[in-house]
């Protein structure tokens, strides 16, 4: 049965009113007395030398209060990547600084090298495009293609790196000769090169951030689009600016979706930061669409070679790649730990494969910084495993389902060490991928194919079966790895003296309905009603230190902190009532929100203790503190695994290369769910990511450096149409064993898992229609690649 | 600066306006009513749609003075009388169909034009009429679904929980 309330219900979401209502408070909704508007002045080339800046007229425009060139910032420090990465010789990973504003070169179109403050903001778009008119830049030789950065050492992105490699990692170096080993003795070799597409976040809320400076107390206020409020402040704070953190709170309010590309500080939040000192106002600067196609950081953009070895029959042996993955013109935050950690690690799959050995080379180029985008890495892993897979299927004439099958750990295996790194606890990827069978339809695949035949179009089926690491991160695993954080997060459970509460959380809530699931939770565990629970998030000032939201881990990492910190309370909650029953500590248990003596009917309710707890007449003061409010800290001792097995079927028309999706349907294992409603939503958006991965999107730079995908008239983003109903399930359950909550992630699991299934099933369908000579197509697999794979 | 006037959610406002506002700027700037968002400023996203004259527009493509006299409606002005959320609303929240809900006054918008016009929509047509509103969060399943429920219809058994 279903439930109504607490855990495992599908609780309606309590912020959907406000949003519904046109309530919502997003960083553009916020108006200030006094606010200036700010309008970066950004580079049109995508590699040059700043040669003069005349900001004398720009400045004199009407309504200009101030003009900032990267002069302004060069005695600053430089925005940090969080993770360094040795190269396979042992040498630290080139780590340009990355400037708030471009000094001396810009490296790509849409590099900020100047902002403009002015009374109103059309007054600032037109000094800044007189600044631009006012600037001279020589412009160099665009270093874009990957390959041909890595070849050239005369040109150079960063003139003090020479080939233009952040680092050569290998991972792990030293199987290295056991793996070459396994491909010489193999009985099969499948050799795949693929394109895993750079993609644009495109979260629907541009970025925006507001400045302000208390000139009486010279406190800084930042309100911010970011997935994680302390992590953007200890980093314009302690490593750009040099304000001392207790005197910056940084302000997430309502923000309109992430995907990974509001983790990360940007430099116009410490423009509008140092914009507002200087003017004693506040500072506000909103993207413009085609400043977030310019400047978010974008994701993907792997070009990998990778093989497969295995016995004629399909037992997988060993698994090597060769990938150069791009940087952009500077390291990003987690820049160097997503096409790494994110990505390496993952490279034995769901399978019991012995050898795997990963080669990436990171390279910077003249496009915009790339980083970590839903699923980060793991995508990537992905689809390069499951495409090799399908491959080495065709190639050996076995099926599909069947070698995923007898390649699968099983569940006996658990916990099971990867050759790359990881112990995997728990899971139960059979049971997935039958479960799938079954929702999918199999057994009916070629009734629908003979119909789909009729009406001249070639039906196919795809396949993946997946895996991802999430719940970023435990701490002492991630700093052997090279982060430069812990990546715990916190939670403080404040009850209130007439006993509702308030939960403020490390993890930041932009589309997930943390302030409806996480309420369920503390509902659940305490026996009190869910509407009386308050989730406070996003404000630096009211909040513990936590790491915010990304990697699939408010719920494994903060909702853990969240049950500690409940668990304490209830400890606490016991001691009282010890005290106000006359009994002993011991004796007292806790359930349904009362504490009672154990065999007795003597009991006081949750509200009663609370009261208690904050008007301490009857309190053994000598030995416990008043009040009743507990933080906790949580480092997960591991990743969370989730798996599932997805199965795409795809209409293909030969005449015109178009794909359509027929039917999509996701058997996933995400532990256990704490609101199914929630948990569904979150795997319809991943696979509609996905879907527009493997389809539509694209961004595209021209060999000089200009991006040709920089609109939304440019960039196919997925919309209603392109996409089916999608059929998903979470019943094939393997709680985690490592965390109280026994959950997984759920966020990214859609956008890992399905790019290879679609893809899969178009390769299935030009078989299936005879164009056998179809080996691949890289994504995204639009009609005019379809119908050139079919006629070529 | 020229004088304009119309109705907004029922009240008549007018003010002087620049030739160059845009609708949503006036709308969000003049009359803080922000819950009609700007997400890409090229008329693709459908985040700032409102109804002028009862038909779904998107306010950043309109100026100001384009829409002297007319009635204009955004989401502020969406739910009943007694301040419930009305039918479309409630069919958002009561199947999922928003989670950041940024693109949301958007979306409610536009599907309340559709509803309008057709009050029994097959999901074909739903997704058709939407094609206008992009949503990065959801994967449009349970936009559809929302809409589906609240023209009255069962959804189709696939998108049922």
């Amino acid at each position: 049965m279903p439930k109504d309330t607490g855990i495992g219900a599908s609780s309606k979401r309590r912020e959907d009113v406000r949003f519904l209502s046109g309530k919502g408070l997003y960083t553009q909704d916020i108006a200030l007395a006094g606010q200036t508007y700010a309008v970066m002045v950004r580079s049109n080339v995508a590699h040059g030398k700043i040669k003069s800046i005349n900001t004398a007229k720009a400045a004199a425009m009407p309504g200009v209060l101030a003009v900032f060139t990267g002069e302004d910032f060069k005695d600053v420090g430089g925005n940090p990547a969080g993770w360094l990465i040795n190269s396979r010789d042992g040498t630290p990973m080139r780590e340009p600084k990355r400037p708030v504003l471009a000094h001396g070169k810009v490296r790509h179109v849409g590099d900020a090298y100047a902002a403009i403050v002015a009374e109103s903001y059309n007054q600032a778009k037109d000094a800044a495009q007189q600044l631009a008119d006012d600037t001279d830049i020589e412009e160099l030789p665009a270093i874009i293609d990957m390959k041909a950065a890595v070849a050239n050492a005369d040109n150079r992105v960063h003139d003090e790196i020479p080939d233009n490699v952040c680092f050569d990692w290998g991972w792990i170096e030293d199987n290295r000769a056991a793996v070459d080993a396994a491909f010489k003795s193999a009985p099969h070799v499948t050799t795949l090169e693929l394109v895993n597409n750079r993609l644009v976040p495109n979260a629907m809320e541009p970025r925006a951030s507001i400045g302000e400076y208390n000139t009486g107390t010279g406190d800084y206020k930042l309100t911010t689009t970011s997935q994680n409020p302390h992590l953007t402040r200890l980093l314009v704070a302690a490593f750009v600016l040099g304000i001392p953190e207790n005197k910056l709170t940084v302000v997430a309010p309502d923000v309109g979706g992430g995907f990974g590309s509001k983790i990360y500080h940007y430099g116009e939040e410490a423009v509008v930061l140092a914009a507002a000192k200087k003017l004693g106002r506040p500072v506000r600067w909103i993207a413009e669409r085609s400043e977030s196609f310019l400047s978010d950081a974008h994701g993907r953009d792997h070009v990998t070679k990778i093989e497969m070895a295995s016995t004629k029959d399909g037992e997988i042996l060993a698994i090597r790649t060769e990938t150069l993955a791009n940087v952009g013109a500077y390291l990003s935050n987690f820049s160097t730990a997503t096409p790494t950690f994110l990505h390496g690690t993952l490279m034995a799959g769901p399978y019991k494969v012995p050898h795997v050995y990963v080669n990436v080379k990171t390279v910077f180029t003249n496009t915009a910084p790339v980083d970590a985008y839903r699923g980060a890495g793991r995508p990537e892993a992905t689809f390069s495993i499951e495409r090799v897979v399908d491959k080495m299927c065709r190639e050996l004439g076995l099926d599909a389902f069947e070698v995923r099958r007898k390649n699968l750990l099983t569940p006996d295996q658990f916990p099971y060490t990867t050759p790359v790194g990881l112990v995997y606890d728990t899971g139960n990827y059979q049971a997935t991928l039958d479960k799938a069978i079954e929702l999918g339809d199999v057994a009916g695949f070629e009734s629908r194919r003979a119909a789909s035949a009729a009406k001249g179009k070639l039906r196919g089926m795809g396949l993946s079966t997946w895996i991802e690491a999430c719940g970023i991160a435990p701490s002492h695993l991630v700093g052997v790895l090279g982060a430069r954080v812990g990546l715990f997060d916190a939670a403080t459970v404040r009850v209130n003296a007439t006993g509702n509460i308030s939960v403020m959380t490390g993890a930041h809530s932009h589309g997930q309905g943390h302030e409806t699931v996480f309420a369920q939770i503390v509902a659940d565990k305490l026996g009190v009603d869910e509407s009386s629970i308050e989730i406070v998030h996003g404000d630096t000032s009211k909040i513990p230190f936590g790491m915010g939201s990304y990697g699939s881990r408010s719920l494994a990492v903060c909702g853990s902190a969240m049950t500690k910190a409940v668990d304490k309370i209830i400890a606490k909650g016991k001691k009282i009532a010890a005290h106000m029953l006359e009994a002993s500590e011991g004796d007292i248990v806790f359930e349904a929100g009362k504490f009672s003596v154990a065999g007795t009917d003597k009991a006081k309710t949750f509200g009663e203790i609370a009261f208690s707890a904050y008007v301490p007449h009857n309190y053994p003061l000598e030995t416990l503190e008043p009040g009743l409010e507990e933080t906790a800290f949580y480092d997960p001792a591991n990743f969370t695994y989730p798996a599932g097995a997805y199965i795409c079927e795809v209409e293909v028309d030969p005449e015109t290369g178009k794909v359509d999706i027929a039917s999509f349907t996701c058997a996933d294992d995400f532990g256990n769910v704490m609101n199914p409603m929630i948990v569904e939503g979150q795997v319809h958006g991943g696979v509609g990511q996905g879907i527009g991965q493997a389809l539509l999107e694209n961004t595209v730079y021209d060999e000089n450096g200009q991006i040709l995908t920089a609109s939304f008239m440019d960039y196919a983003m997925p919309r209603a149409d392109d996409v089916p109903f999608y059929t998903v399930d979470h019943s094939c359950a393997t709680p985690c064993t490592h965390n109280p909550l026994g959950a997984k992630g759920c966020g990214e699991a859609g956008a890992i898992g399905s790019p290879p299934a679609v893809v899969n099933a178009v390769i299935d369908a030009l078989h299936r229609g005879g164009h056998t000579h179809v080996a691949h197509i890289d994504m995204p697999v639009s009609p005019a690649r379809v119908w050139a794979a079919i006629n070529g | 600066m020229t004088k304009v006037t119309m109705t907004v959610n029922g009240k008549s406002v007018s003010a002087e306006v620049e030739g160059r506002t845009l609708l949503s700027a006036f709308l969000r700037e003049g009359l803080a009513l922000t819950g009609t968002h700007i997400g890409c400023d090229t008329t693709q996203c459908g985040a700032c749609t409102v109804h002028v004259d009862g038909k779904a527009v998107k306010s950043c493509a309109v100026f100001a003075l384009d829409v002297e006299g007319a009635d204009v409606r955004t989401i502020e002005g969406m739910a009943n009388a007694d301040g419930s959320l009305s039918v479309i609303q409630q069919s958002f929240q009561d199947h999922h169909g928003l989670q950041c809900g940024f693109c949301t006054p958007g979306m409610v918008m536009a599907s309340a034009a559709l509803l309008a016009d057709n009050p029994k929509p097959t999901e074909a047509e739903v997704r058709h009429h939407l094609e206008g509103n992009i949503c990065r969060c959801t994967g449009y399943h349970n936009i559809v679904k929302a809409v589906l429920a609240a023209s009255g219809q069962d959804v189709p058994a696939v998108a049922a929980e």
